[in-house]
């Protein structure tokens, strides 16, 4: 672009603060509050902690600095120039949420989370994990701001993603192992909510997704949305037009929250993809949306997985941050309302696509991540040549590197 | 109007006895066992009884409400399965019958049908702990339209308007969280059960009822003339589970010897 010409008025967008929910917390029927009344008390004190913080300016000036000077934002949007060449169509550029802090898009709401415990006083914070970057990024901001941190995470996960129990043990964190249920994500927030409901005076639960009751997944959202808003801007920048297609992978769904919602208001496709793990018929997978049907989990009603009799069932996943039964209600709600396109890609297809970043790219994705450069790289193809794909690239894969290598042997 | 519950407290206020409720988990410790032990409870002291319909995540319940369930889902209960038992149960017993689950699968089983088909089985009231009274405006009219009670919950960290909720919305009784925490017995009652019965008290006529920790015969001395039942959940499934083979004598021991006089 030449440099004298003046760029074609764009339209700004990305706004600070997005609609929805209503006042009850729902997105169209979806969210709500469907807690343990021991609880209520607490989530009115943490919505309304929460809407004041989100009106001052200082909290909101501390949350931007801490960002830049301790997350490491903003990450850059990059143009993949081999993946475009190995789809044949569109380009196809990356969100680098990979070069965040601790490797993942998880600090951001860790940090934005945190930092509002300490406004509420809590001295003590409890999370749940599953791939172990939510709890590495709370363990993290709690030892920047010397809080008491507990990390509940199932045993399987702990088994299959070792070195991040290792690293919260490092950050000071207690890593409490989850025997119950599939011993995954969702029994590890089964477990953290009943320490909430039995500590919940002097306790912030840090939820790690776009889940939860009222007011989590705003908060989530609100939280992540700086990913959307720097990639649009940073496309604006960079291409002079915005993406055709912003594609992120969706297990509970804050990093693709996170970049869609800045979108929502300009003529971009958002296409969120789930974990479809041995395959949709094979019952094998974790793809809420495009697999299950409306339920109420850990306090909210949204798509869910269970069976005949609204039992909750097993989900499995090559990556533990997708293997979750439940998705956020703002998901849902783009979903029913077709704003957001939700699709599936196996776990060969994202072990595929795992190798294929790190060979034509010289980026090791997480295999959550590697969710959606596979849907990318399939849809690139179909695209013509000046269209734009943007994909979250949420996290780094070193975590990953001993199911990868399991997988190939 | 008079249900089973309404005139099973008033009869007990008017002999100043508090109601005894025991819980039992539908087919815990074995498939087909509640018929029976419903009515060894009702012969040893209970004035109405709770049964649990198993869910695969049960967020209010401790460790060992979580095991009977996982028990009871993997010999197959289903909410039609515990509709059956409750069915089989009311031909053995009068007194009150209430359902505890959660709501995703009664939401499945689809709340009208649910509410109709309890009420069919002779079941007469409702206890759902993920559904606060603020979210409970669907099943409400659903229990209403079959005239089933549906009981909500106070708890020691409730504020004024989150128990001035409750007591609106409920019907039969109030159910008084008696420790900030999740279901299993304890040793100890907690003394800030009682300033919570009394703010009950401001707000509605319903019986108040205290559960969650409920183990010992002490604690029922302690809420007598304060509270208008108890409901003991955890101690007695732990009596079961220590007695897997005789539950409807286990059953029996425990709770004469909770409330030794009835």
């Amino acid at each position: 672009m030449s440099g004298t010409s003046p760029r074609p008025a764009l339209p700004q967008g990305g706004r600070e603060s997005l609609e929805g929910p209503d006042a009850r917390g729902r997105f169209g029927a979806y969210g709500g509050r469907f807690i343990p009344e021991t609880l209520t008390a607490a989530v009115e004190e943490l919505t309304a902690a929460f809407e004041t913080a989100q009106g001052d300016a200082a909290f909101r000036q501390e949350f931007d600095q801490l960002s830049k000077s301790f997350s490491g934002r903003p990450t850059p949007v990059y143009r993949a120039d081999r993946l475009t060449q190995a789809a044949g169509g569109a380009q196809v550029w990356l969100k680098r949420e990979d070069l965040c802090h601790t490797g993942a898009h998880k600090i951001n709401n860790a940090l934005g989370q945190v930092l509002l415990a300490r406004r509420m006083g809590k001295q003590r914070v409890i999370a749940e994990t599953g791939a172990g970057q939510h709890g590495v990024a709370v363990a993290t901001v709690c030892a920047k701001f010397g809080l008491q941190c507990e990390v509940y995470m199932g045993v399987e996960d702990m088994a299959r993603q070792a070195m991040n129990v290792y690293k919260m043990r490092l950050l000071g964190a207690t890593v409490r192992p989850v025997q119950s249920g599939s011993q995954t994500l969702k029994d590890a927030t089964n477990e953290a909510i009943r320490d909430w409901v039995t500590n919940v005076r002097a306790t912030h639960y840090v939820i790690g997704s776009a889940v939860g009751p009222h007011p989590y997944p705003l908060m989530v959202r609100e939280f992540q949305s700086v990913i959307g808003r720097e990639a649009r801007a940073q496309m604006l920048e960079e291409t002079g037009h915005l993406p055709n297609v912003v594609v992120a992978c969706v297990g509970g769904g804050s990093n693709a929250i996170g970049i869609f919602a800045p979108f929502y208001d300009d003529n971009v496709r958002l296409v969120g993809v789930e974990a479809a793990g041995r395959g949709l018929e094979s019952g094998a997978h974790a793809a809420s949306i495009t697999g299950g049907r409306p339920g109420v989990l850990h306090g909210s009603f949204s798509y869910l997985l269970q069976d005949a009799d609204g039992q909750v069932v097993a989900t499995h996943s090559v990556s533990a941050g997708l293997d979750y039964p439940g998705v956020g209600p703002e998901h849902a709600y783009l979903h029913d309302t077709h704003r957001a396109d939700y699709v599936s890609v196996t776990d060969q297809e994202a072990l595929d696509a795992f190798h294929q970043t790190s060979r034509l790219e010289g980026i090791i994705p997480a295999l959550e991540s590697s969710h959606a450069l596979a849907y990318t790289m399939q849809l690139a193809g179909k695209l013509p040549a000046e269209e734009l794909v943007l994909v979250n690239l949420s996290g780094r894969g070193d975590k990953d590197l001993d199911i990868v290598r399991a997988s190939s042997e | 109007m008079v249900t089973r519950l309404s005139a099973t407290f008033a009869r007990l206020r008017r002999n100043h006895r508090l109601a005894l409720i025991p819980y039992l988990t539908v087919g815990y410790p074995s498939r087909d066992a509640t018929p029976t032990l419903v009515q060894a409870a009702a012969e040893s002291g209970a004035d109405a009884i709770e049964l649990g319909i198993p869910f695969s995540d049960p967020l209010a319940d401790g460790p060992t409400i979580q095991a009977a369930s996982q028990v009871a889902l993997k010999s197959g209960v289903t909410v039609a399965g515990a509709l059956e038992a409750a069915a089989a149960a009311r031909t053995r017993v009068d007194l009150p019958l209430l359902f505890m689950t959660y709501l995703n699968p009664i939401l499945s089983y689809g709340l009208d049908r649910f509410c109709r088909d309890a009420h069919d089985a002779g079941v007469d009231g409702l206890i759902v702990p993920d559904l606060p009274a603020t979210e409970s405006a669907a099943l409400r009219g659903a229990a209403d339209t079959v005239g089933m009670d549906v009981v909500f919950f106070v708890a020691p960290t409730s504020n004024e308007a989150g128990i001035d909720a409750a007591c609106r919305a409920a019907t039969g009784f109030i159910y008084c969280i008696a420790v900030t925490g999740v279901t299993g017995a304890r040793a100890e009652l907690e003394a800030s059960v009682i300033p919570l019965i009394h703010k009950v008290r401001r707000h509605t006529k319903l019986p108040a009822v205290v559960g969650f920790g409920i183990s010992r015969p002490q604690h029922l001395a302690a809420l007598q003339g304060e509270a208008d039942g108890v409901i003991v959940a955890s101690a007695l499934l732990d009596a079961i589970a220590r007695a897997p083979q005789d539950a409807e004598d286990a059953v029996r021991r425990f709770l004469t010897r909770l409330r030794p006089s009835s």
